[in-house]
């Protein structure tokens, strides 16, 4: 019979577990899972972080929770009615991606659209990298801890919202910029409207600046966190604020001009300290030469039709409709049938608030997309994150994540 | 802007609608993309994709689109991969770009990559049966059927 071990033995063996054991031993690594639904992934995105003690060794993100199909669906309804799916792909910049779908069918079908219908596009696209930036900063700020942040810049984006429901009846979902032009003109008031709102909106933007700035606390939440090296955001496809705050002036507004934008003065903003401060000061910068841009379609809005003088593809006036009879036959062919779009394929990029966004159409000759590609900027941006986390502190997550500005229905689309 | 590219890997030129588009035999697809990325300075890959031409053989294109920042330029390369059984090579030690785009290629079309460092369902649930996005996959409709309850 084994003799029962005795108070010693047992202080023996602890010790000898205890002890460290010689050679390079494999430090603990906890894994946690951040996510679906934590507070600052703004949506449904989980990363699986690998940490040792408070560092995290790696991190690798598993999207997919908000893919609603919209590249499927949108293959089963026709090219008119996919406008109104490009919105919800990212929701906090709408019209960028209406823009970049209308421009990727103009394309296809080869359709020059009047002044007046590129100076609304590039006037409403701009209010709207404001309202998109707005949310940014203040949710942003919000998960630093800065949480007036937050009501100051919902209050401005009401003011956005207000003048997005003004043109287009929504708030959120426009579908104002459509194949062929723009769904309305402008209704009475609304010039005085934005002017107004962007008169304002500058010193707004140095208020922002004021209440950060002159906070010790988030200079040192922000300053020298969230770094990845130029090469490796453009071998992982990296785009917008994120690789303008690293030196790299790549704006699709400057590089390849779309609607117009070549004739808009404004300069590209960039840094070059490439971290979560930089970001922040990048999209302060962009926010004021919107509101620049702004300010110079709402003075130089040219005169003229707001579409194109294509009747097989834009809808007819209202009015005509009812004394033409040509009119209501269009109207009936394009909202029963669609338009047939020429068979071939057209890539067009566009400048988003997050970056760049592309569209891949593939037509064969009917009234519906025989695939389109949606290249977000989110999912791009996002395969970054393992590479701007490794072997930074857990807390500094929060800060790094939130600079990316990724938006989940865009990633998972 | 048209975009002269000699290579081997390249069967055919393309332009049309102001863009260049290059059709390369898929079991070279790693050989140019390294040397567009080397000698032609296309540093970034803009997105990858496919497109299902069913029942047509081969069925599926591969459309890889690069951009280069010096001069601004962009191309799309596209490559045929044949229906039954259809895997090519990844171009992931080129760009690390490709890891995500060929992960949804492979979700959703079901087109495998070799040497791919971790080649799994992205944006579908791990276990979903079926490629969503091929033609043959219906747009609407449930799994569940009820009949045999």
């Amino acid at each position: 019979m084994a003799m029962k071990p005795s108070f010693e033995d047992h202080v023996a063996t602890i010790a000898a577990v205890q002890e460290t054991p010689a050679g390079p031993a494999a430090p603990r690594r906890m894994t946690l899972n951040m996510g679906p639904q934590h507070p600052s992934t703004h949506g449904v995105l989980r990363i699986v972080i690998e940490l040792e003690g408070e560092t995290i060794k790696k991190a690798e993100p598993d999207i997919g929770f908000l893919h609603t199909g919209i590249e499927k669906q949108c293959e089963a309804i026709n090219w008119a009615q996919v406008v109104t799916l490009t919105d919800r792909v990212d929701y906090l910049s709408n019209l960028a991606n209406n823009l970049v779908y209308a421009l990727t069918v103009e394309k296809l079908l080869q359709m020059e659209i009047p002044a007046r219908a590129q100076w609304l596009r590039v006037m409403l696209c701009e209010i709207d990298r404001l309202n998109s930036h707005l949310v940014w900063l203040g949710t942003h700020a919000l998960d630093i801890g800065a949480m007036s942040m937050f009501f100051y810049c919902f209050r401005e984006r009401e003011d956005i919202l207000r003048l997005k429901e003004m043109v287009s009846g929504q708030r959120m979902m426009t579908s104002y910029i459509r194949p062929g032009g723009v769904a309305l003109d402008i209704p009475r008031g609304f010039d005085k409207a934005v002017g107004k709102f962007i008169r304002g909106f500058p010193s707004k933007v140095d208020e922002y600046e004021n209440l950060l700035d002159s906070n010790p606390i988030w200079k040192i939440r922000t300053q020298g966190v969230g770094f990845v090296s130029v090469e490796d955001m453009l071998d992982l496809g990296v785009t917008g604020p994120m690789l303008r705050a690293a030196g790299v002036a790549l704006d699709a507004r400057k590089t390849e001009p779309y609607s117009s934008y070549e004739k808009f003065d404004f300069k590209v903003a960039t840094r070059t300290e490439n971290d979560v401060y930089a970001r922040y000061r990048v999209r302060m910068e962009e926010m004021r030469q919107s509101a620049r841009i702004i300010t110079q379609a709402l003075e130089g809005l040219p005169e003229g039709p707001y579409t194109a003088d294509d009747p097989h593809v834009v809808l007819p006036d209202r009015e005509k409709m009812k004394t033409q009879m040509e009119a209501l036959i269009y109207h009936f062919k394009i909202v029963t049938e669609g338009y047939r779009v020429p068979a071939g394929e057209a890539y067009q990029a566009v400048e988003s608030p997050r970056g760049e966004i592309a569209y891949y159409a593939v037509s064969n000759g009917t009234s519906k997309p025989y695939r389109l590609h949606m290249r977000t900027p989110s999912f791009a941006n996002l395969m970054a994150l393992p590479v701007m986390l490794k072997d930074t502190l857990i807390a500094d997550s929060i800060a790094a994540l939130g600079s990316m500005d990724f938006v989940l229905g865009d990633t998972d689309r | 802007m048209s975009i002269n590219i000699s290579h081997p890997a390249v069967l055919e030129t393309k332009e049309a609608l102001g863009e260049t588009t290059l059709i390369a035999d898929a079991a070279q697809i790693v050989d140019l993309c390294r040397f567009l990325k080397q000698s032609e300075k296309f540093v970034r890959l803009s997105g990858a994709t496919a497109v299902d031409w069913h029942p047509m053989e081969p069925r599926f294109e591969v459309v890889y689109h690069l951009h280069s920042l010096d001069p601004i330029r962009r191309l799309r390369v596209k490559i045929r991969v044949s229906g039954t059984n259809p895997e090519i090579d990844s171009v992931f030690s080129v760009w690390r770009a490709a890891d995500w785009y060929e992960r949804e290629m492979f979700d959703l079309f079901g087109i495998g990559f070799r040497n791919h460092p971790n080649l799994v369902r992205i944006l579908m649930p791990l276990d979903w049966e079926g490629h969503p996005l091929r033609k043959d996959y219906p747009t609407h409709g449930y799994k569940y059927d009820y009949a045999k309850e």
